[in-house]
């Protein structure tokens, strides 16, 4: 059986590796990114004119109003209000695609889509991983600007020139998907 | 659909490509031969480790036994440590939103989760556990578990070859400071440039554009987040795991990730082919796995492709792929290719739900988790690839007339006995406790899902704690007693019991004389082997749970096609 | 020498099959004994299911209610299945128990209790029974006499009859002192004078006892490799278990709760039945078919080990060569003549009563020598394994001698003589030719050489290109010179020699071979054999050899002949093959009766699409593949007893026949059968 000599080396190899692996290496991540990459290490946050903090570049936000560009249904609305307690969350809905819930939620996405005009997308209609997707596809974003033209009084080819420019595209052009930050783009729309 | 397959298939293409690169350094490393970390790391090492009253790195070998002591001995007081660190973390600093300890028997799982390189989390990590928790505790274990797994398939690797075993400590320390703390260096900073963040501060509140109240959670995620994935560990910062935009912000992000993950668990193949100086057989084994391994992918891939059935024919009026779950920047096709990776390298890790995927990925997925060779765990995935070889060449050796030897060392009794083991481990781990709990679906089964699906949830559960995965269908609501400690019972058994067996198997294949190479030998470095090796894989793997597969995924299949 | 062909000699003692099958089909039912059941657990595990679906046949909601109005007769019709599954399994290993049975009656008829003569310290006889006999008891046999145990001679001479056990019908002379005659065999016939003998093996444990304990199978212990392959079926039949243990509550989930007559079909049909139920015959049939070979082995390992071997040892005379080397021709140096050095060569030859020296006197007499003088003027030299030469001192004190030609030249020179310049040339002609040169001279005067031709057994060339294929190694010990080894060794088409080979030699070739972890078989008859026989892994004595051989064995040939051990490394082999290919056919098996089952018990669930062979009902579905999985048992009995046919390739190309066949074969079998079988049951209206 396992000898107390055995435990002495368990617990001093142990104690040597929680140090490398737990102080040293997590502490020369975090000084490196702190001072080299301060903008990414804090969480890409965009601020204002007046150095407020609204938002992050890498995190949705829910949109409903008629002046936005909707984002993607959220289980959690995006880690707001009373979803969010005090330390954020994410969640998706882990419905299974044979669970008679997922078609109850997007007969009601869908239904919500076409009262306001908009062809219905998938992304638009099936809730996100994170639930906090800070991305539409181009597709879903063009389906909205008559809806928007109207709202904010734009011309449409305008609001299709801001799209495409928000567009951004897959990674050397083949991995990933075309997509547009949601965010971005309704920040963007503010200041037409 | 074109497109879809074009990425997956580049970067199918970068992983053969590390492999040869990764495998020859990992080889370069455990025998013993100098590399280009030594001169960095020597001196340091040499002025280091006697501080501890250690004399690492020069190799004692030690007897199976004892590797198999030193194993047990480190992992018991790892755990100790990890968990003391859960239960007192409302006591300790870094907990900016003054999380208090989880439940002892969330703590216990999520210790012994982490130890065993699984890394299944019935918590959500920025609701449950403090920055101290995460860091000084779980990315600790992320770091050992890995390394366990890699000296235990490496003195596995050793003793099959006809080497003494080695010694488990050194092997540890190489694995970890030569292997996985380096490429975690470079991977973290790539993936902090990538937009992933490394902050100790407190989750950002926010105003968003239409006036509500957001909180962001934040974190040191960077460093965490390669190891997660290089590891094989899978255990995500945030509840949602690399779905997270911090944890995983772009393709970019996500095709490092994606590497990470598939790297080691390749390249250990061609790892053995230098020690054993066989590498036709490497690539062949490697090839065959990879044929299982991308049918499961493509048929993963055409089915989110296709999407669901009721709701392209009832409501949209058109095919469109299976977003539920998903992220857009990744799509149909980069999370599916991830769920098959995910569960076929026991990572765990996820980029989108698998409880949201069709029922071919939830096929490809959960027959990974019961195979557990389509690459497997960290180091231990490979070391079962060859328990598989090892019941071949007995059946096939039989078959030509000669008792069955494997590398020149004979096939007997005590081998197929520790064989046997690991092929019975599997099925104790995951049947029984699933027919337990699915025998009390009201107060126990805690499924989100209705019918067959609801099966898979409790199977998939313990197939992926008894595997070492860690991934989940997620809408299981298993943070109860009876989970954490039946999960706990699978994911000990899973890991344990075959690393005990696997060590005093390639002990005693070290002792052996080995037998020389006739022409009435049994090649095990030829298609024809290697292609019967598939088949006893198939069957003596898949059949034992062809039943939950049929009543699983593959009835939900017939449901929503019918 | 001459023996009929061996396909001839088989089965000899020649074992009686009749009423076989009876009372094989009695001994069936005999085994369902639990006591005797359970030692196979595979088929006691289907022995305790046939009970179970009994109780539910007389009581169909014992365990629950299932309110199917012909539950009843469907639970009898796989009641009756099961239970024809274990008779089928059981009659497998009583057909091939019969089998050694009869073999080993035929054996113990050789051996029966008989009145042996003690030899008392004091010198004195007493008659006592001979079953009483023990090791280094000494015994006293008489003409007419069976000898009634195995012994050492160690007085008297006397020819023995050794028919009973060897079918050769000339007897056989015995006398102390010499390597090959002086053992006996119990159960052996005197049939001239009177030997005494030491007994050298305690009653029950002579050769012969021992076979018939193995043949029989009654005290027949598991090999390794068979004990391995028991653990591997155990642990199979565990995950089984497992399976079957934890679907009741996988299948309420689902809302289609399964039946427990319908569980114990699917777990019978899962488990390995077929390999199961056929294994202990296999083994039993293999130890048979070593015995109609008239090998007798110590044990099952040896025969298995014999599959193993990579290097076979042989002797070169009466294995690769026949026994004798004939005078082939006389070739003159030194300027004499053929005639000249036939004469010489008759006169050393007239006292050497060996077949070498008979064969010189018979080519000179064909060439017209005469004796001119009178005989017993002359005196015989022997042979001495120290002067290597023998011959004949006739009168006035002129010495004929032949001999090895380094011996005669050495002999010469002590005589003062030259050495002719022609020797070394014809000698080297000689050996390149394959054959034995011996140097004839008359005082110092060489005359010539005789040319002995060794005769290369017909078709040993095959035989040793088959053992290549096998990947085994043969290496040929010879007396003769380096360069006759070497023609010789390549005639035949041996992979290695060794020339000049002493006892000692023997023994180093096979520590060398073992030492590069290989298996060594050899075969040997002397008693400086014995050491060898002992370091081999696989030593076959032959019946003639002497007592201290046959010990150091494991493995007596009673037929004495040297070639047998490659028809023993066939029989090891194929007894692993038949085991190996039936263990894969039975695991294969599973897939078809998966198909055939899990889609037709959850046919409620909406997977009836998975009934790939579009079985008639779910019910026919799974009495279909339960009676395929029972008739496969005795459609396999013939295989499991013949054993699969063996060819002599490489292991590739084996693997490649046997996976076709057994693996695939096994796979896609019984979706066929399964599928003609539901046709037949659905037909008669069971489904």
């Amino acid at each position: 059986m396992l000898s107390i000599n055995d435990f002495l080396k368990a617990i001093r190899v142990t104690f040597i590796l929680w140090t490398i692996t737990a102080i040293i290496y997590p502490l020369f991540i975090l000084i490196f990114g702190q001072i080299f990459l301060p903008y990414q290490a804090n969480g890409s946050l965009i601020k204002d004119n007046q150095n407020n903090i609204i938002g992050s570049s890498l995190i949705g936000q829910p949109f409903q109003s008629d002046k936005y560009f909707w984002s993607r249904p959220s289980t959690i609305n995006y880690s707001t209000e009373e979803n969010a307690g005090i330390t954020g969350v994410s969640s998706a809905s882990n419905l299974a695609p044979s669970n008679p819930d997922l078609i109850k939620n997007i007969e009601t996405e869908i239904t919500k889509l076409r009262q306001a005009n908009i062809t219905p997308t998938a992304d638009l209609v099936y809730t996100s991983g994170s639930g906090l997707d800070p991305h539409i596809t181009p597709q879903s974003a063009l389906n909205q600007v008559d809806r928007i033209a109207i709202a904010r009084n734009l011309e449409s080819t305008q609001l299709q020139e801001l799209v495409k420019s928000h567009t951004e595209g897959r990674l050397l052009g083949i991995f990933g998907e075309p997509r547009i930050n949601i965010l971005k783009l309704n920040l963007e729309l503010d200041q037409l | 659909m074109g497109q879809g397959f074009l990425q997956i298939i580049l970067t199918l293409v970068l992983v053969v490509i590390i492999t040869p690169l990764l495998g020859n350094y990992m080889a370069r490393v455990f025998l013993g031969k100098q590399t280009f970390l030594d001169y960095l790391l020597k001196p340091i090492e040499s002025r280091l480790y006697p501080l501890f009253g250690l004399r690492m790195l020069e190799a004692t070998n030690s007897t199976g036994l004892q590797y198999v002591k030193d194993v047990i001995a480190s992992n018991l007081v790892m755990g100790i440590l990890v968990y003391l660190i859960l239960m007192t973390q409302g006591f300790l600093p870094l907990n900016p939103t003054n999380l208090s300890a989880p439940s002892w028997h969330l703590a216990l799982h999520t210790t012994i989760s982490f130890l065993t390189n699984t890394d299944q989390q019935h918590y959500s990590g920025e609701t449950t556990l403090s920055y101290t928790s995460q860091v000084l505790a779980l990315g600790f274990l992320m770091f050992t578990s890995a390394g366990t797994g890699l000296a235990v398939a490496i003195a596995f690797i050793r003793g099959l070859t006809g080497q003494r075993l080695g010694n488990f400590y050194v092997d540890l320390t190489l694995a970890i400071t030569r292997i996985l703390l380096p490429i975690s260096i470079v991977g973290a900073i790539v993936l902090l440039i990538s937009g992933v963040p490394e902050t100790l501060f407190p989750p950002v509140t926010v105003t968003t554009l239409e006036g509500a109240n957001q909180v962001i959670a934040v974190g040191p995620v960077a460093h965490f987040e390669i190891i997660k994935q290089l590891g094989e560990n899978g255990g995500g910062f945030f509840g949602i795991n690399s779905a997270h935009p911090y944890e995983n912000p772009n393709p970019f992000s996500n095709l490092v990730a994606i590497l990470a993950m598939m790297s080691i668990p390749t390249s250990l193949i061609y790892t053995y082919g230098i020690f054993a100086n066989n590498k036709r057989q490497a690539w062949l084994i490697y090839w065959m796995i990879f044929s299982i391994f991308a049918f499961l992918i493509i048929i993963t891939a055409v089915g989110e492709y296709h999407g669901n059935p009721l709701v392209n024919n009832n409501l949209l009026g058109e095919s469109q792929p299976n977003l539920e779950g998903k992220e857009v920047r990744f799509g149909w096709s980069q999370t599916a290719l991830w769920a098959v990776m995910t569960t076929s390298t026991m990572c765990g890790a996820v980029n989108g739900m698998l409880d949201s995927l069709m029922p071919t990925g939830g096929f490809s997925t959960m027959f990974n988790l019961f195979l557990q060779i389509i690459w497997g765990g960290q180091g231990t995935g490979t070391a079962y690839i060859f328990i598989y070889l090892i019941l071949t060449v007995f059946l096939t050796g039989l078959m030509v007339g000669r008792t069955p030897e494997f590398l020149g060392r004979k096939i007997e009794k005590p081998e197929i006995v520790l064989a046997s083991v690991i092929l019975l481990v599997h099925p104790i781990a995951i049947l029984i406790p699933s027919a337990i709990t699915l025998a009390f679906p009201e107060t126990l089964a805690g499924i989100s899902n209705p019918g067959f699906h609801g099966l898979s949830q409790v199977v998939f559960e313990y197939a992926s704690a008894a595997a070492n995965n860690g991934s989940g269908l997620e809408g299981l609501g298993d943070n109860t007693l009876w989970w954490n400690l039946s999960a706990t019972f699978s994911l000990i058994l899973g890991r344990y019991v075959p690393i005990i067996a696997l060590l005093l198997l390639a002990d005693n294949m070290s002792r052996k004389q080995p037998v020389p190479l006739t022409s009435g030998t049994l090649r095990t470095d030829t298609v024809l082997f290697t292609s019967i090796t598939a088949g006893v894989i198939l069957i003596l793997g898949a059949l034992t749970f062809f039943p939950v597969l049929a009543l699983g995924a593959i009835a939900e299949g017939f449901q929503l096609a019918g | 020498m001459n023996k009929p062909p061996r396909s001839q000699r088989k089965h000899t003692p020649k074992a009686k099959n009749q009423g076989l099958y009876t009372r094989a089909i009695k001994q069936s039912f005999i085994k369902l004994n639990p006591k005797i059941a359970i030692k196979n657990p595979v088929m006691f595990l289907v022995w305790i299911g046939t009970i179970i679906t009994f109780l539910v046949t007389i009581n169909p909601s014992l365990f629950g209610d299932f309110n199917d109005s012909n539950q009843r007769l469907f639970n009898g019709l796989i009641t009756i299945i099961l239970f024809f599954t274990v008779l089928f399994a059981n009659f497998a290993e009583a057909v091939a128990e019969g089998r050694g049975k009869a073999q080993a009656d035929a054996l113990r008829a050789t051996k029966s209790d008989t009145v042996a003569r003690l030899i008392l310290p004091d010198g004195s006889i007493q008659e006592v029974n001979s079953t009483t006999l023990k090791r280094d008891d000494q015994i006293k046999v008489i003409a007419g006499d069976i000898i009634p145990a195995d012994g050492e001679v160690i007085g008297g001479m006397a020819s023995v009859d050794e028919s009973a056990i060897t079918g050769e019908s000339a007897p056989v002379l015995k006398q102390p002192g010499t390597d090959i005659a002086s053992s006996v065999t119990g159960g052996t016939r005197i049939i001239s004078d009177e030997l005494i003998i030491r007994v050298t093996v305690d009653p029950g444990k002579g050769f012969i006892d021992r076979m018939i304990n193995l043949v029989e199978g009654a005290e027949r212990s598991k090999t390794p490799n068979e004990i391995a392959l028991t653990v591997l079926l155990a642990v199979l039949t565990q995950v089984f278990l497992i399976v079957i243990a934890t679907m009741p509550p996988i299948a309420n989930y689902v809302n289609n709760p399964v039946s427990i007559a319908v569980l114990i079909s699917l777990l019978v049909a899962l488990i390995p039945t077929t390999i199961g139920g056929l294994l202990s015959a296999i083994g039993i049939a293999g130890m048979d078919r070593v015995a109609q070979f008239n090998v007798i082995a110590t044990s099952g390992r040896a025969v298995e080990a014999c599959g193993d071997i990579n290097t076979l040892v042989l002797d070169k005379t009466g294995t690769i060569t026949l026994g004798n080397r004939l005078a082939e021709e006389f070739i003159p140096v030194n300027g004499h003549t053929v005639t000249e050095v036939a004469n010489i060569a008759l006169i050393s030859s007239l006292f050497d009563e060996t077949p070498e020296g008979r064969s010189i006197v018979d080519l000179a007499h064909k060439l017209g020598s005469q004796v001119d003088f009178d005989i017993n003027t002359a005196t015989g030299i022997e042979f001495s394994a120290r002067t290597r030469m023998s011959g004949t001192d006739v009168e006035n004190g002129i010495e004929i001698r032949k001999g090895a030609v380094d011996a005669i030249k050495g002999f010469v020179r002590s005589r003062g003589g030259n050495i002719p310049d022609d020797l070394d040339q014809t000698y080297e002609k000689v050996s390149r030719l394959g054959g034995t040169p011996l140097a004839v001279c008359q005082g110092d005067d060489i005359y010539g050489v005789i040319y002995l031709k060794d005769i290369i057994k017909p078709g040993i060339r095959e035989r040793f290109d088959q053992m290549r294929r096998m990947g085994i190694r043969t290496i040929m010990l010879t007396g003769d010179n380096q360069i006759t080894a070497s023609v010789i060794a390549q005639e035949a088409g041996v992979d290695d020699f060794i020339a000049e080979a002493t006892p000692e030699d023997k023994i180093e070739v096979i520590r060398r071979e073992q030492a590069k972890g290989k298996l060594v078989a050899m075969t040997g008859d002397g008693t400086n054999d014995a050491p060898a026989l002992a370091q081999a892994n696989v030593g076959v004595a032959m019946n003639s050899g002497t007592q201290a051989a046959k010990e150091a064995a494991n493995m007596v040939d009673l037929d004495s002949d040297p070639t047998k051990l490659i028809d023993i490394v066939t029989i090891g082999k194929q007894l692993l093959i038949t085991r190996g290919a039936l263990t894969t056919f039975s695991i294969a098996n599973d897939v078809a009766k998966y198909f055939a089952i899990i889609p037709a018990i959850f046919a409620s669930t909406g997977i009836g699409a998975l009934n790939i062979m579009g079985l008639a009902s779910s019910q026919s579905a799974i009495l279909s593949a339960l009676i395929y999985n029972a008739l496969i048992i005795p459609a396999l009995i013939p295989i499991a007893l013949k054993g699969v046919k063996f060819r002599a390739l490489t292991a590739d190309q084996l693997l490649q026949r046997n996976i076709l066949i057994y693996g695939l074969g096994g796979v896609i079998a019984p979706f066929i059968a399964i599928k003609v079988i539901d046709v037949m049951v659905s037909a008669v209206g069971l489904g």
